[in-house]
């Protein structure tokens, strides 16, 4: 069976009227649906009997074409001649069933209906674009089922659509035309705020969604009191924008005093710092947090040591990604986003916008860089208990049903956690995959209070020539616009995500959600990279600044590269994907996949014929360099017109300086700031045999397996790819860090790893943001150090994500994280390059239930590996190696997975401290050994403890291992399960071969360092714990450990 | 002709991106290569002319909307397929790797240029997802040119549309009888459901090869999987993948050769 051949068809448009053609597109009977046969799963657990599901593509194209050419379509385009039919129009219904659809609505980004109808133009000679519109949607039959249309229509709402951005619909959707934006009509908007008062501010500031406080609602209307004049609405939304936290970041930049109970901070080193004042009655003045703590360690450690780490950093804190020099023609930038507030209302969009926007900060950081690499860090709740009922308190020492969330309980205006963890992974991996950068790196944590502020983190890292590392606009550069059409997408996103959630976000803020096009994106890479890379003898390159559009869009680009020079902007010349905008929307919307240069005059036409030979749309936005007083002079200020009438004139000085800077008030009373979370138990007791709480440990969501997310990430698109996620014989070991090339011709890497230790935290009983900062940075580096980084050339990120700071308590707890980041970076010499913060995560129920997230702070280290054949997996290699554990155990377990898993409450529950003395002299020493060949795998000793990572090491490599905890070195004498599962900071597991153990054992010595040889590699497949003082404390099958590990989130 | 360096032309479009390693394989192998967008080649069709190997690298061409490589395969045939069909009729090798695979299967270039339309698909992996691993393949006897003595090794696979499925049981049996399987998954390492665990087909001429697995990405020792428990244990096994890319520059160069021995001789 064959299609018929290709022809060139030609159709008298003047014949067939515009009208919605529908045809629909599903496999043929008895092909695999994979999609299908899960709604059909859930559906019966959601809504009962179900006798099958089908599942059908529907594409409503509205075009001048007749029934031939709609034949044609269905079948040259749209179906496959093999596997799939095609039907135009709608095929019957199924017979004691039900149809329910699933359509995007109007105005939402659908990258298949545009490519769509690019195809269809194509195929049609004399059809003109603006003459085609598609739509597309899912038809789901449900056959053979008694449930009602109303519980199907629920079940497709909660399992399989998102109302926010998509109808469904109870019968087929086969609209006789599509309803079109109405053209605009500008009249400008003023709004009335000289004469409010503080009340009226207040209130202007909630309901218009700015989100700003009443000092700066005064700082604004006092503006435009003095200017005696109200500000259009176009003003006020660019100063919201501005003055965002997401956009400033003024909780971290303000001047803040800190307090405890007792009186003198009990924060280690802080006396006498920069920045830093202890004031008579004990509390402590920081004078811009950010700068005080987090930039002073970076800029103290290239002024320490300015030709080695002061060159190695290239440009920190200034642009939109951190950059270090990579070898002598390459540097390599990073940065890590959140994403969180659109992730949870609408997840699938929120984290691909997420990630989308975290690659567009790279390709806008100096002159453009290449992204290379991607990160993903998620924080949610506990999966959903099965069948969507009680979470299970009764589970056993295997499998992921101890760790649910009872869906029953889950509050109004939340998505549930596995359709969040399952749309978040889905964003990730279809923006990342579809781009082309390779997944390397990432971790889930889980726990309850992410429930209604689920995390999403995403990072980026880049390639960018030495020479290429700054940009500046200057004087009458264009201002260029290239990619995404602006449309109503993301409008308010800046605000929004700097707000605290409730339960009526969805429904108010489905205008901030936006969904993305990667292959947008990758045209705007593809010619930028071109661009830049014009030599300069040829011209290029071909602009002299670059800035993505994200949060505040236009808004915030333009504000920002027009800084010091000013800025005049025609809003009516950008492209729009549909009629009908409003200036202001035009200029505050978040639409996605777009940039803006500063471009030469004279290079203008240059870069517009690279766009047109690669379908990338460019405008013309309007020029840089404005004055208030037009080119004679006065000052520089942002300048907004619509077909030349002004719409907006501000000072660009107000802008971005008038920001009232409040002294913030931070207190911490060394308890946890809220109520701690209840430690949940499995009936793994405390005491039970060892082989057990192992077994338990390795089924916590937070430690087991993470393939089910990894393998649907392609993790080696460029080909660079040397230590992967996964490793091992069978490619199922966890890795510590990502190792890639950059450069295919160069045996020079770098290596991605991170940092989470948010069960440090305070919604730990003791916990302590400082020391769980500390243990977030030593995690980092031993990830990196494990797979083969040189120490001494990390560079770190933080990314704080805190409930609201206007809580002094949660401000303490933020104050101590950001001190400890100062400590830790000088400690291991670690420069922060760049980070980012997220300070709204918490949520009012619509009873008016608060739920905070844990304190979390997520740090990514990147580090330089100065020959990728030297690094390192951590898959046990071969039986007959010696197991040694580098630095000593401690007696603490508080905040420790063991803890969590047992509800142990009879041993030591202080919460480790990293010992900053130790922490870096045990890096050096382990990274010098694998320098030096000596080292046959290498693992980060943390989640679980000791054996959960020995453990891992053996199953991963198929090699049995005998444990002696006799050993191991500790502080004290330890009991068997505090010296299995402790988790103390500092430790590395090396795996040595005997011939080279004499060479470990002297250099460690030499170093001065605590270690032991804990255990030995075997020619079995099990996993035995014996101490001298209990004998045989465990004999496991690895397979058993392994399965117990692989099934949690084997999804 | 033995240092000859035939000119490689990559092929990309919207959403192409392995086109940098794929010239970077190229290139280790000894050709000199040259990427070009879709839309440049529909202007001037005579690059396809003057190329001696072609690449359809692997990606998201336009979003894997609507079907991977489908509106890929739309644009070639209405405006390339002739030149396409004429550089296979010169000897012209043609490589499609993953994304290049499913243009040319949609093309109807693979398995069979003659069945006027596809004679094949790539589906839905069958278990829905995209997958990224490495898989154990083998290269059995075929006609192909790219595959020649490559034997059993590894390569990654990353696809969510890799399925291989035929339009007809006789179809499959003739492509199998006249050496056209070029490539096969381990039987136990099927990743996608693919029918005979096929993972890559040739033409009848042997030259134009489409396969899901990627052998741009194992052109380096550390790519493999399993580079450092191989280095632990002494043993050095070159990297498979570049031998695809070998293989056609040694073809383009015995032709060449053949193509010049006559022409000295009538000198």
């Amino acid at each position: 069976m064959t299609a018929s051949p290709a022809s060139s068809v030609s159709i008298d448009l003047s014949a067939a009227p515009v009208r919605v053609i529908r045809v629909e597109v599903r496999p043929r009977v008895g092909e695999p649906d994979a999609a299908a046969s899960a709604a059909l799963a859930e559906a019966r657990v959601a809504a009962g009997p179900v006798g099958d599901v089908r599942l059908a593509r529907v594409y409503l194209i509205e075009a001048p074409l007749d029934d031939a050419a709609a034949a044609l379509l269905a079948r040259e385009l749209l179906a496959d001649p093999i596997n799939q039919e095609a039907a135009v129009g709608v095929s019957p219904l199924p017979a004691g069933g039900a149809t329910l659809e699933v359509h995007y609505q109007a105005g939402v980004m659908d990258p298949v209906a545009q490519s769509t109808r690019h195809a269809i133009v194509e195929m049609f000679p004399g059809l003109r674009a603006e003459q085609v519109e598609v739509r597309t949607g899912f038809r789901y039959d449900f056959h053979d089922t008694a449930a009602g249309p109303e519980a199907l229509k629920r079940f497709v709402e909660r399992s399989l659509a998102n109302p926010v951005i998509q109808d469904i619909h109870a019968q087929p959707f086969h609209p006789e035309k599509f309803a079109h934006g109405s053209d605009y009509a500008p009249v400008v908007r003023h709004v009335a705020m000289r004469e409010l008062d503080d009340a009226g501010l207040v209130k202007m500031s909630r309901e218009a969604h700015l989100f700003l406080s009443l000092e700066e609602m005064r700082a604004v209307r006092d503006y435009f009191r003095a200017g005696d004049r109200e500000p259009t609405d176009a003003e006020l939304e660019t100063l919201a924008q501005t003055w965002s936290e997401h956009c400033v970041h003024k909780t971290l930049k303000s001047t803040v005093r800190y307090t405890e109970p007792a009186g003198k901070p009990t924060i280690p080193n802080v006396a006498g710092r920069a920045g830093h004042t202890i004031n008579p009655d004990g509390s402590l003045t920081i004078e811009n947090l950010l700068k005080s703590t987090i930039a002073a360690a970076t800029f103290n450690l290239m002024h320490q040591d300015p030709n080695g780490l002061g060159t190695w950093c290239v440009s920190v804190f200034k642009d939109n990604a951190g950059i270090v020099r990579f070898d002598a023609q390459d540097g390599v930038c990073i940065k890590v986003e959140t994403h969180n507030h659109p992730s949870a209302i609408e997840p699938y969009g929120g984290a691909a916008t997420g990630i989308g926007g975290c690659i567009r900060d790279v390709m806008g950081t100096g002159l453009a860089a290449k992204p290379i690499a991607n990160t993903d860090v998620f924080c949610v709740a506990y999966p959903d208990a099965p069948s969507g009922g009680k979470a299970g308190e009764s589970a056993g020492n295997s499998g992921g049903s101890a760790w649910t969330t009872d869906t029953t309980a889950i509050p109004k205006g939340v998505i549930p956690p596995t359709r969040t963890l399952k749309q978040v992974v889905a964003g990730v991996r279809d923006y990342g995959n579809r781009i082309g950068i390779p997944t390397i790196n990432g971790a889930v944590w889980f726990h309850p209070d992410y429930l209604a502020n689920p995390l999403v983190f995403a990072g980026c890292v880049g390639l960018i020539p030495l020479d290429k590392c700054f940009g500046q606009a200057k004087n009458a550069d264009r201002i260029i616009a290239l990619g995404g059409r602006t449309g109503r997408d993301g409008i308010h996103g800046a605000t929004f995500s700097s707000a605290e959630l409730t339960d009526t976000h969805a429904d108010e803020f489905a205008h901030a959600v936006q969904i993305g096009n990667a292959i947008t994106q990758k045209g705007v890479l593809d010619v930028l990279l071109q661009a830049r890379d014009i030599p300069a003898s040829e011209g290029g390159p071909l602009f002299n600044a670059i800035t993505d559009c994200g949060a505040g869009g236009f808004s915030s680009a333009v504000g920002e590269m027009g800084k010091d020079l000013g800025a005049h902007v025609t809003l009516e010349t950008a492209p729009l994907k549909y009629s009908g905008l409003s200036y202001t929307e035009i200029w505050i919307s978040e639409a996605q996949e777009r940039m803006v240069l500063a471009v030469p005059p004279e290079k203008v036409e240059r870069l517009k014929a690279l766009c047109d030979a690669q379908d990338v749309e460019m405008c013309d936005l309007g020029q840089f360099g404005w004055l208030s007083s037009g080119p004679g002079g006065g000052e520089p200020v942002l300048a907004l017109s619509y077909k030349g009438i002004e719409v907006g004139k501000m000072s660009m000085h107000f802008l971005h300086e008038g920001i009232p800077t409040p002294t913030r008030e931070a207190s911490w009373d060394g308890s946890s700031t809220v109520a701690p979370a209840p430690v949940r138990k499995t009936s793994v007791a405390p005491d039970a045999p060892i082989g057990e709480i192992l077994a338990a440990l390795l089924a916590h969501p937070n430690i087991a397996s993470k393939h089910w997310i990894i393998r649907q990430y392609d993790h080696e698109v460029q080909g660079g790819s040397v230590v992967k996620p996964l490793v091992g014989p069978a490619q199922d070991g966890p890795s510590d860090a990502s190792v890639l090339r950059p450069k295919l011709g160069s045996d020079r890497g770098i290596a991605i790893g991170s940092g989470l230790q948010t069960g440090l935290g305070e919604k730990t009983p003791g916990g302590d943001s400082y020391w769980m900062a500390l243990a977030a940075i030593d995690e980092a580096v031993r990830n990196v150090v494990c797979a083969g980084a040189d120490p001494t050339r990390i560079a770190i990120l933080d990314n704080f994500c805190w409930p609201r700071c206007d809580d002094p308590r949660q401000l303490g707890s933020l104050v101590r994280a950001a001190e400890a980041c100062y400590d830790g970076a000088m400690a291991y010499r670690t420069p922060f390059v760049s980070g980012k913060d997220s300070l709204s995560n918490q949520f009012t129920t619509e009873d008016g239930k608060l739920i905070t997230i844990p304190p979390t702070l997520l740090i990514t280290a990147l580090g330089m590996v100065p020959d990728v054949t030297h690094s390192r997996t951590m898959d046990a290699k071969a039986a007959g190696n010696s197991l040694l554990i580098i630095g000593r155990t401690g007696t603490q377990v508080g905040g420790s997975h063991f803890a969590t898993v047992t509800g142990d409450g009879s041993r030591d529950a202080r919460i480790p401290h990293v010992d900053l003395a130790i922490g870096p002299k045990t890096a050096a020493a382990v990274a010098d050994l694998i320098a030096r060949g000596l080292v046959a795998s290498a693992h980060d000793c943390s989640d679980g403890g000791m054996l959960t990572a020995a453990a891992e090491m053996a199953f991963a490599g198929r090699v049995g291992l005998d444990v002696d905890l006799d050993g191991l070195p500790a502080e004290r004498e330890l009991d068997d399960a505090t010296a299995c599962f402790a988790e103390t900071p500092s430790r590395y597991l090396l795996e040595v071969a005997p011939a080279k153990l004499d060479a470990v054992v002297r250099l460690l010595r030499q170093a001065g360092l605590a270690f032991g040889q804990v255990g030995r590699f075997a020619a079995h497949q099990r996993l035995t714990v014996r101490c001298a003082k209990h004998g045989r404390l465990a004999d496991v099958a690895l397979d058993d450990l392994r399965a117990a590990w692989l099934g949690p989130l084997d999804w | 002709m033995a240092g000859m360096r035939p000119k490689t032309l990559i092929i990309r479009a919207a959403g192409t991106n392995c086109d940098r390693e794929l010239a970077h394989a190229f290139e280790l192998a000894g050709a000199l290569t040259q990427t070009i967008h879709l839309n440049e080649l529909i202007r001037e069709p005579g690059w396809v002319e003057q190329a001696e190997i072609i690449g359809f690298p692997g990606g998201f061409s336009y979003g894997d909307d609507i079907a991977a490589g489908r509106i890929f395969a739309n644009r070639l045939r209405r405006r390339l397929l002739e030149p396409l069909r004429a550089a296979v009729a010169r000897g012209t090798p043609i490589i499609g790797i993953c994304n290049g695979f499913q243009v040319l299967v949609k093309l109807g270039l693979l398995p069979d240029p003659d069945a006027a339309g596809q004679s094949a698909t790539l589906a839905d992996n069958v278990n829905g997802r995209f997958i990224d691993r490495w898989v154990r393949v083998e290269a059995p006897e075929s006609r192909c040119v790219w595959t020649r003595g490559l034997g059993k090794f590894e390569l990654p696979i990353a696809h969510g549309e890799g399925r291989f499925v035929p339009a007809s049981d006789d179809l499959l049996k003739r492509w199998t009888d006249a050496g056209q399987i070029a490539l096969r998954y381990a039987p136990d390492d099927n990743p996608n459901g693919s029918t005979a665990d096929i993972a890559g087909v040739c033409d009848a001429s042997g030259l134009v090869l489409g396969l899901m697995p990627h052998p741009e990405r194992y052109t380096h020792l550390t790519n493999h999987p399993q580079w450092t428990r191989r280095q632990a244990a002494g043993q050095f096994v070159p990297p498979a993948g570049l031998g695809f890319f070998v293989n056609a520059v040694k073809h383009v160069r015995a032709a060449a050769a053949a193509k010049a021995e006559p022409a000295v001789a009538a000198q």
